[in-house]
């Protein structure tokens, strides 16, 4: 399998704080990385790094080969292959959920109208959400806006998909519904890069682990060794912090 | 109140309705895009344009409509340049207004959740797609009803008119009332007029209102 995304050295510090220290993670085409850590260890600044809505101070970030923090006014060319899903949903309140999702592949593709819709449908059908087409995302529950936020990067046919916590705003009995509509996304063989607080919907999707605390990877492996048998003393102490 | 009179005057105020609501709405749409097209460079921060703008919005913002007129025309004439009383009303009204106008704009943008521009921009849009699909529409209904404010405010404020020998429905009623003392005739009009122009601005304004509102949080 060939590395889609090739992360190399990524320092990044806020004044004096280093948030990003080093950190060094490929990513093959076809798998799904989940990135757990404590509040405030600098995961959300990590995936935000890799879509260029934060300058990174040292290292380099390469998409498909070429670099990804390029000279200022190229960003979006980046941020075409890189679908991101945000925890507060970002849907555009004055647009309707197919105006939502056909509104970037028009613009920035110039895909025709017909073809974006036609494409769009297909996709609210297999979340469940074609008679939602005509809604007002205020007209819509937490997890429905946030299944509607999925397909609307999916629009874009990103190469890697980053979700920053996707879950987290929503109600318990919503989580599921969303993470459902990850899961199957991840069968598909889709590329992901995913930040969450679900530890066993990481344990489900996760092709790969990546605990981040301080700044650093402390340990990473794949999801069975790693929730089983954790090797760091920190690990073992966050993966305890989630049982009673 | 003589009904003869209110007959014979009533001409007079129809000509000079239209004069009215002619300079009113050309200034008005003059103001609108003074206001759209301050916003935009004062939200972007345009070097340069954006403090010449934002100086713009200051000046004409925290000076009267009657003072600007004066310096317009009495002003211009004296540079060479002399214009038209109803020209000189229409500048007055869409620059005023236009200040107005940009305030009420960035009012909206500044109620637009900054993540909304990340949530564009994550979709590959550049910052202009995103601000003439996302952010502008969603900040111009949040303006609504500052910009429907300013609408009513504007057409109000076309009655200093009168200063600079515009004959407005203002000036009509002054003149009138100077004539021929029937000052309870030519008030009464001059109110009816003014509630005939303005009140449809109201109704058509609180129906957008409710509309867009609708849209964006749907109560």
């Amino acid at each position: 399998m060939d590395e889609i995304l090739s992360i190399k050295n990524l320092t990044k510090t806020f004044d004096d704080f280093v948030v990003l220290d080093h950190i060094n993670m490929d990513v093959k085409k076809g798998e799904v990385v989940v990135i757990v850590g404590p509040s405030g260890c600098g995961k959300s600044t990590f995936l935000r790094c890799i879509n260029a809505f934060e300058k990174i101070d040292d290292g380099s970030v390469l998409l498909s080969g070429e670099s990804i923090n390029p000279s200022k006014g190229k960003q979006n060319k980046t941020r075409e292959k890189v679908g991101m899903v945000f925890q507060s949903y970002e849907l555009f309140p004055h647009k309707t959920v197919l105006q939502n999702m056909i509104l970037a592949p028009m613009k920035v593709k110039k895909v025709k109208k017909k073809d974006a819709e036609k494409e769009a449908l297909v996709l609210l059908e297999r979340v469940g959400l074609l008679s939602k087409k005509d809604s007002y995302p205020h007209q819509l529950s937490g997890g429905q806006k946030q299944r509607v936020a999925i397909v609307r990067a999916l629009m874009m046919n990103p190469e890697v998909l980053l979700l920053d916590e996707i879950t987290a705003a929503l109600d318990p009995e919503m989580v599921r519904e969303v993470l459902d509509v990850v899961i199957n996304l991840a069968k598909e063989g889709r590329t992901m890069v995913i930040v969450t607080h679900e530890m066993l919907f990481a344990k489900a999707v996760a092709d790969r682990m990546i605990f981040i605390d301080g700044g650093r990877i402390v340990e990473e492996g794949d999801p069975v060794s790693f929730f089983e048998n954790p090797q760091t003393e920190r690990l073992k102490k966050f993966l305890n912090s989630f049982t009673y | 109140m003589d009904l003869d009179v209110l007959i014979s005057y009533f001409p007079k105020y129809v000509e000079a309705f239209f004069l009215t609501v002619r300079v009113g709405v050309i200034g008005i749409g003059i103001a609108f895009l003074m206001g759209i097209i301050s916003a935009f460079i004062v939200y972007f921060k345009v070097p340069i344009l954006s403090f010449i703008f934002s100086a713009y919005i200051e000046l004409f913002r925290n000076t009267p409509l009657l003072v600007q007129l004066f310096f317009i025309y009495f002003g211009l004439p004296k540079l060479g340049i002399s214009i038209s009383a109803e020209v000189c009303g229409v500048v007055g009204i869409g620059l005023l207004g236009g200040s107005y106008m940009a305030e009420g704009f960035r009012s909206g943008l500044s109620a637009v959740p900054g993540s909304q521009n990340e949530g564009a921009l994550a979709l590959g849009m550049t910052k202009s797609q995103m601000f003439f699909n996302v952010i502008f529409p969603e900040a111009f209904s949040l303006s609504v009803p500052a910009i429907v404010a300013n609408v009513i405010f504007l057409l109000k404020e076309t009655s200093v008119f009168s200063a600079i020998s515009l004959m407005d429905l203002m000036f009509t009623a002054k003149d009138l009332i100077g004539l021929y003392y029937n000052t309870t005739e030519a008030l009464f009009l001059l109110v009816v007029f003014y509630v005939v122009m303005i009140l449809p601005v109201s109704i058509v304004g609180n129906m957008v209102e409710k509309r867009v509102h609708y849209k964006m949080f749907g109560v």
